[in-house]
Order: structure tokens, then sequence, then C-alpha cells
């Protein structure tokens, strides 16, 4: 990046350390962290739209649905959240491919299972195998996207679920009272009165999600982990810039990346909180 | 193969007995099982150890939080507030750095008459090194519960103690422990059935799984690796991990019918099942 880092073995001290920090490398390790907050400002309507979908599911007056609602919401209290990071990706990722076997590729006769592989023709294959690097790579982050967007709309379904439940059963009835239709009701008083009821569960939430984002890295996507132990390790002399195995030093650079995260998250959500019980007759939770 | 015979070779597998080979090919639903069974031993290790020691010390954190001397509230802030602010998966990978870097013969530690050569080894091994920073990560989320169940505690009742002339321990033991535990159970509830979800976290972190020793999510892993098919060994897992929680849930029912069977059946705090307090 400067000048004087043509040769970095006659470096020493803080030109070094400028030099190394400023490798092609190392910014690939800044840009992954624009991966993480994109990952979180992309998850968010995902999650939100699972999460009404769940909720609304939950509450339907149709008995099936209601039922998807309700396993829906409660499996992520059964099942540990790493299962679903691990098994939506590669399920999803099967399932679209044997929907575009059959459909493209119907005249094999072959089965897709055979034995321990999976088995579908070249042009049902998701990406192509002809694809661009970077196809690979954004198809992985949006398969990792869903399998956020799949929990954490469980948990948010959660929350709106009980915060359309907390809103007083006598705003709805005066809503009748004064003729309004179902859709009126449920846009001018449920929904505008539910969130501050939702507030405290969906800040919660916002912090789970935050903390979860460091399990893309098991999604196979080149995050801050991924960056931070690839850079940390040893590296010998026949690199550039020869160190000792310093990934301690990474990871304690990123637990203060998160602290800062979680801290700035829990002011916002503070003030936001402050702000929207404005006006309630509540004791502002 | 029959499947008394797998039951037979892989029902210890996780723990290091019987068969050293995993199933390699023509891999059987009742390997599947089995394995991924045996490696549920693990996540209950985990869990039961954790949710004892890190009770324990929670309360002490709690105590050491409301506490009116700086000298022991701040650490006790600081703690709560670095282990809740960052991702257990991060903290797992920090401590394992760290664990890795002590010198590997050991701490000698000079006593003067003798040399203690403390072993260093252990810690970098999941058994032990996970679960230091799974118990720590438990008492700082359980702390904060506790702290805030403490301060809920009614005022009245502590007047009355001390109107009867209790004071101190006998106080803290019989009024304000109590209370505080009935106040925070459901909470501490959720606290540790994702703490129980959070132990197939270990095996994913840089905690290596010695000899395929591993929980029932590595082998699940396993198995979807090598069979190439997610949609067995995970609903699986998954099984394994619904029964368990719901016996989890069915105990600290239990406890919690203990801690408020002197209330009116209509004052009891319900357990109501919400994702407080995932990492």
């Amino acid at each position: 990046m400067f000048d004087f880092c043509a040769d970095p073995s006659a470096l020493e001290g803080f030109d070094w350390f400028a030099c190394y920090l400023t490798t092609a490398k190392h910014f690939s390790f800044y840009l992954s962290f624009l991966t993480v907050i994109g990952l979180i400002l992309m998850a968010v309507p995902l999650i939100m739209l699972f999460g009404f979908g769940g909720a609304f599911a939950k509450r339907s007056a149709f008995l099936p649905l209601r039922w998807v609602g309700q396993v829906y919401t409660a499996m992520v209290r059964g099942i540990p959240d790493i299962v679903f990071f691990l098994f939506v990706p590669i399920a999803m990722d099967q399932a679209l491919e044997w929907v575009r076997h059959k459909t493209l590729c119907s005249h094999v006769t072959e089965p897709i299972r055979q034995g321990n592989d999976f088995v579908v023709c070249d042009t049902a294959k998701l990406p192509l195998s002809a694809a661009d690097q970077w196809v690979h790579d954004v198809y992985g982050f949006i398969l990792a996207l869903l399998a956020y967007a799949i929990v954490f709309g469980a948990f948010a379904a959660n929350v709106l679920d009980g915060a359309l439940r907390a809103v007083p059963k006598g705003q709805l009835e005066a809503g009748q009272a004064v003729g309004m239709s179902r859709g009126q009701i449920l846009w001018r008083v449920h929904l505008p009165q539910m969130w501050i009821y939702a507030l405290p569960g969906l800040s919660n939430l916002w912090m789970i999600l935050i903390k979860a984002t460091p399990l893309l890295f098991l999604l196979g996507v080149e995050d801050i982990v991924y960056w931070a132990r690839e850079l940390g390790g040893l590296k010998t002399g026949a690199f550039a810039y020869p160190h000792p195995d310093w990934r301690i030093w990474y990871f304690g650079a990123l637990l203060i990346f998160y602290l800062f995260l979680t801290w700035i998250s829990q002011r916002g959500f503070d003030r936001l909180i402050a702000h929207m019980s404005r006006g309630q007759a509540r004791a502002g939770t | 193969m029959s499947c008394a015979q797998t039951l037979v070779d892989y029902s210890l597998r996780a723990l290091g007995h019987g068969e050293r080979l995993l199933p390699k090919s023509d891999i059987t639903l009742c390997e599947q099982v089995v394995l991924i069974g045996s490696g549920m031993i693990w996540n209950v290790y985990f869990a039961t150890i954790a949710v004892v020691v890190g009770f324990c010390l929670a309360t002490l954190v709690a105590l050491a939080k409301a506490s009116p001397s700086a000298g022991l509230r701040l650490p006790a802030q600081g703690f709560i507030y670095l282990f809740r602010g960052t991702p257990l998966f991060l903290q797992f990978f920090f401590a394992y750095e760290l664990f890795v870097l002590l010198p590997r013969n050991g701490i000698e530690i000079e006593l003067g008459f003798a040399t203690l050569t403390a072993e260093t080894r252990w810690l970098t091994r999941a058994w032990a090194g996970a679960l230091i920073v799974i118990i720590l990560n438990t008492t700082a989320y359980s702390a904060e519960i506790f702290y805030g169940a403490l301060r809920a505690v009614p005022r009245g009742d502590i007047e009355a103690a001390a109107a009867i002339g209790m004071t101190g321990a006998k106080r803290f033991r019989r009024i304000v422990w109590p209370t505080m535990l009935r106040l925070a159970w459901p909470s501490y509830t959720n606290e540790a059935i994702f703490l129980f979800h959070a132990t197939t976290l270990v095996f994913f972190s840089s905690f290596p799984a010695w000899q395929q020793r591993g929980d029932a999510l590595y082998y699940a892993n396993y198995f979807a690796e090598n069979t190439f098919n997610p949609f067995v060994s995970y609903p699986i897992v998954a099984g394994y991990f619904i029964l368990a929680t719901l016996g989890l849930i069915a105990m600290f029912g239990l406890a919690n019918r203990r801690l408020n069977r002197h209330l009116a059946p209509e004052a009891r705090a319900r357990i109501k099942l919400r994702p407080q307090f995932v990492r």
C-alpha cells in the first residue's frame, strides 16, 4: 500500500505493522466485517417476513395453517439453532437441484440418490459448474441468509404473536364500534399498537442475531472468523510478513468488535423504547 | 450387521469404547441412531456440569453485582458484560488459542520447599477447556437473571425478616435466596434450555474431537457428509434434542412447583418458554 512497503524484510517496528496491516489479505479481512453487517441488514427484512408469516399462521382461523404456525414456532425451542444452520443450506441446495433435475432433465432415468452420492445432470447443478467463483460465493451466502431467516423468523414469530395478543381487546372492539373493517382494524389499530409490546422481544432478537453471525463460518462463507484464523496462524519465513501464532490477538479484536456492536445496539434500543413509550399509559417497559 | 451388534459397538463410541472405526459405507439407520445417541453423552455432560457449577457461581456473581461495594460490583458487572456481549462461538475460539499458548509441559509453581507442576495440556481438550468456557458463559447469563430477581425481592419481606431479628446469612438463606430463585426460575429454565442447545457448538469451534469422540451434532454432521443426505441424520439429532429438552422442562417444572408451593395456584409463576437467552 505504502511506497516503503516494497521490501517487507527490511522493515521494522511501526513501518512493519503499517505495511503488514495493509496487505491485500488484510483488506479482505476488513471487507469481511462488511459481510457480517450486510448479513444482518439483509436478514432483518427476511426475518420479519418469516416472523409475520409465522405469527399470522399461528393466529389463522384455518386449522392446518395454524398447525404449521405452531410447529414452526415451537421447533426452535426444542432443536438447537446450529442444527438448522447446518441442515438448511444443504437441504435447500439438494431440494433445488432435485426440482431442477426433474424439470430440466426428465429424460434421465437413473435415480438421483445412488448409494452415498447425490447425482443430478449437469444442467441442473446450482450454480452451474462453469459459473464464476463469485456466483458460487453469492449462492452460498444466499443459502446462509435463508438459514438465518428461517431460524430467527421462528423466534420473531413467537415475539410478534405475543405482541399481537398483548394489545388490549378494548382497542380492537373500539375499532369495530366505529365501523372499521377487519383490514382497517389490523392496519390502523392492531399493528401500530403492537410494536411497543414487540420491541423488547425484537431488540433481544437483534442481539441474538448479532451474536449468531460468526456461525457464518460454519456455512463456508469467508467471514471474519475465517480470516482471523487465516491471518493469525503461524507464518514462517516463506511468507513476506513472518510472525508467530497471533490468532489470539485476532480473536481478541473480534471480541471487541462484537462488544462494540452489542453496546451500540443496546444504546439505540434504549432510546427507541424511550421514544416509543411516550404517550403510552404504561410504565415504559 | 445386526442392530444389537451395532448397539454394542457404538453406544459408547463417544467415550472411546467399542469399535474404533466409524461406519464408512452402507451406513444403516440403526448405526446413525446409535452413534448420534452416543454423542448425546457429551451434550448432557457439558450441560449438566455447567448448569450445576454455573448455578452456584451465578449466585455469587449476582450478589457481587448487587453489592454496595464498588470493589465487588465493578468486576461482576464487567464479567457479565464481557460474556453476554460477545458470541459464545468466538469465546470458544479465543479460549482455545489462550489455552494453546500456555506452556506445553505445564506451569511450574515455586512453593519454596518444593516445585509444583501444574498440568496445562488438558485445557486444550474439549472436556475441560470447552467446559470452562460454557461454565463461565452460563454464569454470566444466569447471574444477570439472578441479579434482576434479587432486585425484585419485595422490600416488605426483607423488612419483616429484620423485624423478627433475622439478619445476615440467615436472612439471605431463608428469605432472600428462596424468593430470588422463585422469581428467577422461569427465565432460568430458558437459560438452561439454551445452554443445553449451545453445547452443540463445542466441536464446531476450535476444540478438536479427539479420536473422533464427538457430540451428537458432530456425528450427525459426519453422517450427512458421508452419505450426502442431510434428511436422515439431522432429524435424528433434532429428535434427540426435543426429547432431552422436554425432559429438562419437566425437571425444571418440578423445581418450579416446589419453589412456588406456598402460593395459591393462580399466583404461581408459570414457566413460559421464550427465546430469551440464546448466545
